[in-house]
């Protein structure tokens, strides 16, 4: 059906968008909220976005939260529209996860492992109930400290590891062979395909909806492709970027970023191939955000069902069903657009039903 | 977490740019407003030109499946990269993760300066190392922190044996 231009609404519009930003700033009798409040103060709203903007920048993370009064699909929205206006200066080398400056790491299969439990800032074991000490402006005493002993917290998977309980990180083709490493998948370049790789199914997790992705881990835990999960670890804390600019021709750190890993170990049986042994979901997410990852362990690890020969029946089994909804901004757009004019559209139903209707009658009548 | 003075990158031997990447790591983590007040006892820098921005742009980010295997993008972080020509013809470089285009230029600017022998020491001693122990006292204390949420655990048995 050809789309048929409407004009008028023009006044309407700038009229709205001038309500928008006074409904923005809300009552001008009240202080304005700097974006460095929002970035002290609303960390895990700057984390969401970040991680769901594919753009790891918190001052224009906290600028998008204000500008979208706090919606934050919103805000990654923007986020994600102004990474489009930046060239992309190159890749870098993979995060070194296990050397990071850590805030938190626990492990729910070990009690003693080296580095220990550290529970960081965390909100497991509050009781949930409002404190209304806070709401009064209540300043915190700064957080206890104790001497570090500087051990190195390695990974847990490298405990299972020595033993050959679990499998193995998967490596990249090249690698195995002493050759250069291939070029991961890049969604942002080349739109998605399926069958997915590991690498591109990753990087569309890492962007995705954390809702939906909750629910779609929530979904295999309740029966839906259940995989028998145990977070064998997260960490929290600092990674540094290192990038190698061709004009320097050598690596250069560029900064720290805060990242939240989570390593899933799951029950198999095995199969043909392989004998039983655990088996894994990763997941790595910008900021701090430990539902996010261990929600993206689960479903990476419900999307590798088909490469363990297990049967696919469950919805976060399936990866077109999961890679092409986990995307909010994609979804938010295609569910929004049904606000738009369809005027033509719908008067073309409008007939449609109206001859079928009198087409019954006659049929009735005869 | 890093820099630290012993911090190779990786994928990378032990080399001659090992002092150079030491201080444009930590000037990656220095503000322009951390920086300024410490070149206030220092005569000025070198005049310059700008060859290349300040400009903003994207480095994608990159992990690897599982912690150790392929390498997978995760998303991308805002970065400000400046290259800079002093009056002595030195070359300077910077990134910086963020958008801050004017602590780019002057990282640029240091990054021209140091590779001077004249200027080396002075900058090292001004700028560089009390940038580096602050950076250090800060990654310190999140690491004190962090220690005291460290669970000590203790045993029913030895509750038990003790009643």
């Amino acid at each position: 059906m050809a789309y048929v231009a409407v004009k008028g609404g023009e006044r309407a519009i700038d009229n709205a968008h001038a309500w928008l930003a006074e409904d923005r700033r809300g009552n001008p009798s009240i202080p304005p909220i700097d974006t460095a409040q929002i970035r002290e103060q609303l960390g895990r709203s700057v984390d969401r976005v970040m991680a769901e903007g594919s753009l790891y920048d918190e001052e224009l993370a906290a600028l998008a939260i204000r500008q979208a009064q706090g919606d934050l699909i919103e805000a990654a929205f923007l986020v994600r529209a102004y990474r489009t206006t930046l060239p992309r200066f190159t890749a870098s080398a993979p995060v070194d996860t296990a050397g990071m400056g850590i805030r938190r790491r626990i492990s729910a299969v070990f009690k003693d492992m080296p580095g220990g439990q550290i529970l960081g800032p965390t909100y497991d074991y509050t009781h949930r109930l409002i404190d209304f000490a806070e709401a009064a402006g209540f300043a915190p005493p700064p957080a206890p400290e104790m001497d570090s002993d500087g051990i190195a917290i390695g990974r847990i998977n490298d405990i299972l590891d020595s033993e050959g309980l679990i499998e193995a990180d998967g490596r990249a083709d090249g690698m195995a062979h002493g050759k250069a490493e291939s070029e991961p998948g890049d969604l942002t370049r080349t739109p998605l395909a399926f069958p997915a790789a590991r690498d591109i199914r990753l990087q569309s997790l890492a962007r995705g909806d954390e809702g939906f992705l909750l629910a779609m881990a929530y979904s295999t835990q309740r029966g839906w492709g259940g995989s028998h999960p145990f977070v064998g670890e997260i960490r929290v804390g600092e990674a540094s970027v290192d990038i190698t600019p061709p004009e320097l021709g050598f690596p250069i750190d560029i900064g720290d970023i805060t990242l939240t890993e989570c390593q899933m170990v799951n029950q198999f049986a095995g199969s043909k191939t392989q004998p039983p042994q655990f088996t894994r979901g990763y997941g790595l997410v910008f900021g701090h955000a430990e539902r996010k990852a261990m929600s993206m362990a689960l479903v990476d690890r419900a999307l590798r069902a088909e490469e363990l020969g297990e049967t696919a029946t469950a919805p976060a089994q399936n990866q077109e069903f999961v890679l092409y909804h986990c995307d909010n901004i994609e979804a938010t757009g295609f569910v929004e657009h049904l606000k738009l004019p369809h005027y033509v559209d719908f008067q073309s139903e409008l007939e449609t039903i109206r001859r079928m209707r009198a087409d019954a009658q006659k049929e009735y009548a005869a | 977490m890093q820099p630290d003075p012993s911090h190779t990158p990786p994928n990378s031997l032990p080399n001659a740019h090992a002092a150079r990447q030491r201080w444009m790591a930590v000037l990656a983590r220095a503000s322009h407003a951390d920086i300024v007040p410490l070149l206030a006892h220092m005569p000025a820098l070198p005049a310059h030109s700008v060859l290349r921005g300040p400009e903003s742009g994207l480095v994608m980010v990159r992990g690897r499946t599982g912690g150790a295997g392929a390498a997978f993008n995760m998303g991308e972080m805002s970065v400000t990269r400046c290259t800079v020509r002093d009056s002595d013809g030195r070359v300077g470089h910077a990134y910086v993760a963020g958008r801050d285009r004017d602590q780019a230029e002057l990282a640029a600017r240091l990054d021209a300066a140091l590779q001077d022998a004249a200027w080396h020491a002075r900058i090292e001693t001004s700028v560089i190392a009390p940038l580096a122990q602050s950076q250090a006292a800060k990654r310190a204390t999140e690491a004190r922190k962090a220690a005291a949420t460290r669970v000590q655990f203790f045993t029913l048995a030895t509750m038990r044996s003790g009643s």
